[in-house]
């Protein structure tokens, strides 16, 4: 952007300001301040990186799994992923950043993706207990970012709810099977649900009073709920379901508070979120290893589409179904 | 008793199931994210075609979980390791033309002068026959890319070309209970593969196009050492648990 003076980035400024106290959407086109943009390109960025992390816990079960009609449900939510990993990626590259970029961010490890995925798939019940909880945590989050103020991503996330609640619905009704099918079945229901119900709260952030980004963007509206807030939602939500799916939550200090009218629960271990942010937690090393092999053992395939396209791009034929680094590097440099 | 309808169902029906295995592996491994959509895509489509198959012959479960590799009826072709990306595409390309073709022929019915198709199959190929064009539109595409891409990308599609050259002979081993004509199907793919890799600036393979022992072999339950190792996989969890539904 070319220099402002001090007097029309005041007045851009006041613009901006107004939109947002107006509840009106920001667009890709519009003035926004650097931190506002800078913030939202971490924040979309990391949410495209979780759908495609993602991808791996629920995949390491596709070749494995019990039924054929579960397996074609599994096949088509890990499918999604990837569809919402592209929205994202796109909302992304309004703000002039590119996917390509983004990528290698993740894969150098400078941007992050949601902790929760640096667990591992140990049984068949975990598929159900992360539609569940990990899709139903998801929502909870999400739900809200459909009002962000930032149209692209508010966009995004329509299309992405829906899809997302339908994947919980399934994940619940996968687990009901097991809790209802014999003995054996429905042991594997609660292991799972003892194993992903904590790491599913984490989900929702540090608490309030340690979050770092949190005020500033709830003051943009990007964000509007708390932490805590959220979490305390997906409780509320959780524990009548668990009853209903005969399977219990793994906290003994869980119980209904009259008072409050929500439901008290027990302390989490902040000491094993941070070390999984950090990077050592029980699957950090083996999705971030999978997903650069699986681009640097691509990176000949993407050099071909390129060079195929370069050869060819004087014929009309339609390519558009397949882009390539190549192509997302072109489109951005005649932007 | 076996009908010919099961026999045609169980060959058709192993083919998708079978591809659709191996195609699932890919997931969270692709070279670039849209082809994670599309090779699950298509994985979905051909698992959507085997379960109307095996269903046609029995509880679609106990047909996929319970049968071992002896009783399995698909083509060798499908069962292949995916290896890199080339060797999954052509593996795609071979077996698409071919369903395209055969499916496009069964949906036709008796008015193409194929007669005794059961109607469950004409019915299942004339919806199938719309998702295997896809399909076949995809393998072609990147068989163009990679033919026609860099000097790596040529040489690798080159080299899983001829290396599935010898499963593709077997595709044609005429099945019971799909009476239609063999030969002609097999010129038809023969035209259409070679004109394909000649545009993707690739060459036709002169080798045989069945392997020693082998023409007919999968449709027999003969099948190659990696198949056993994939049903293990694939089965282990639903034999784990006799009798539970999921």
């Amino acid at each position: 952007m070319t220099a402002v003076t001090a007097d029309s980035q005041q007045a851009y400024e006041a613009v901006f300001d107004a939109a947002i106290a107006a509840d009106e959407r920001i667009e890709p086109r519009d003035w926004m301040p650097d931190a506002y943009r800078a913030t939202l390109v971490r924040q979309i960025a990391q949410h495209a990186h979780s759908e495609i992390i993602g991808m791996q816990p629920e995949a390491n079960w596709i070749t494995r799994a019990p039924s054929l009609r579960r397996k074609a449900i599994l096949m088509a939510k890990v499918q999604d992923e990837a569809g919402h990993g592209l929205y994202l990626y796109s909302a992304a590259e309004t703000l002039g950043t590119g996917r390509d970029e983004l990528l290698d961010k993740l894969h150098a490890g400078r941007q992050k993706y949601s902790s929760i995925f640096n667990y591992p798939t140990l049984t068949w019940a975990d598929v159900g207990a992360i539609g569940w909880l990990v899709d139903g945590a998801a929502i909870t989050n999400q739900v809200p970012l459909c009002r962000c103020s930032y149209g692209p991503y508010a966009r995004a996330m329509v299309r992405i709810c829906k899809e997302e609640s339908f994947h919980q619905r399934q994940g619940y009704e996968a687990l009901l099977a097991l809790s209802q099918g014999t003995p054996e079945q429905h042991a594997m229901a609660q292991d799972a649900v003892d194993r992903w119900w904590w790491p599913s709260l984490m989900m929702f952030g540090p608490p309030d009073g340690e979050s770092s980004h949190s005020a500033q963007s709830m003051a943009w509206k990007i964000k509007r709920h708390s932490n805590d807030e959220l979490r305390q939602r997906f409780v509320d939500i959780c524990v009548p379901q668990a009853e209903s799916l005969g399977l219990t939550l793994p906290d003994p200090d869980l119980r209904w508070n009259e008072e409050r009218g929500h439901h008290d629960f027990g302390a989490i271990d902040w000491t094993e979120f941070q070390q999984v942010l950090k990077g050592n937690g029980p699957c950090n090393e083996q999705r971030i290893t999978q997903r650069r092999r699986a681009h640097e053992e691509g990176a000949w395939v993407r050099k071909a589409a390129g060079a195929y396209a370069a050869k060819h791009s004087d014929q009309t034929e339609d390519h558009e179904s397949v882009k390539n680094d190549e192509s997302v590097k072109n489109g951005e440099a005649t932007a | 008793m076996t009908t010919s309808l099961d026999s045609a169902a169980l060959a058709l029906g192993d083919d998708a199931l079978v591809l659709s295995q191996r195609l699932g592996e890919w997931a969270g491994h692709a070279p670039v994210l849209e082809e994670e959509v599309a090779l699950a895509n298509i994985a979905l489509d051909l698992l959507g075609q085997a379960r109307v198959l095996l269903s046609l012959v029995g509880d679609e479960d106990k047909l996929a979980f319970l049968r071992e590799e002896r009783a399995f009826r698909n083509a060798q072709l499908v069962e292949q390791p995916n290896g890199d990306f080339a060797h999954t595409i052509t593996r795609q390309l071979y077996f698409s033309t071919y369903q395209r073709l055969l499916y496009g022929r069964m949906a036709a019915g008796p008015a193409d002068g194929t007669v005794g198709i059961h109607e469950e199959l004409t019915a299942l190929a004339a919806k199938a026959v719309k998702e295997v064009a896809y399909h076949q539109d995809h393998a072609e595409q990147w068989t163009l890319r990679l033919g026609d891409g860099t000097a790596e990308s040529h040489d690798r599609i080159q080299r899983a070309v001829d290396t599935l050259w010898r499963y593709t002979g077997e595709l044609f081993q005429p099945v019971e209970g799909l009476a239609i004509d063999w030969r002609e199907l097999e010129s038809d793919w023969l035209a259409s593969v070679s004109a394909v890799l000649e545009r993707a600036t690739l060459t036709v393979p002169e080798g045989p196009r069945v392997t020693a022992w082998s023409a007919g072999a999968g449709r027999q339950g003969i099948h190659t050492e990696p198949f056993g190792r994939m049903l293990a996989e694939m089965q282990h969890l639903h034999r784990s648990h006799p009798g539970a539904s999921w």
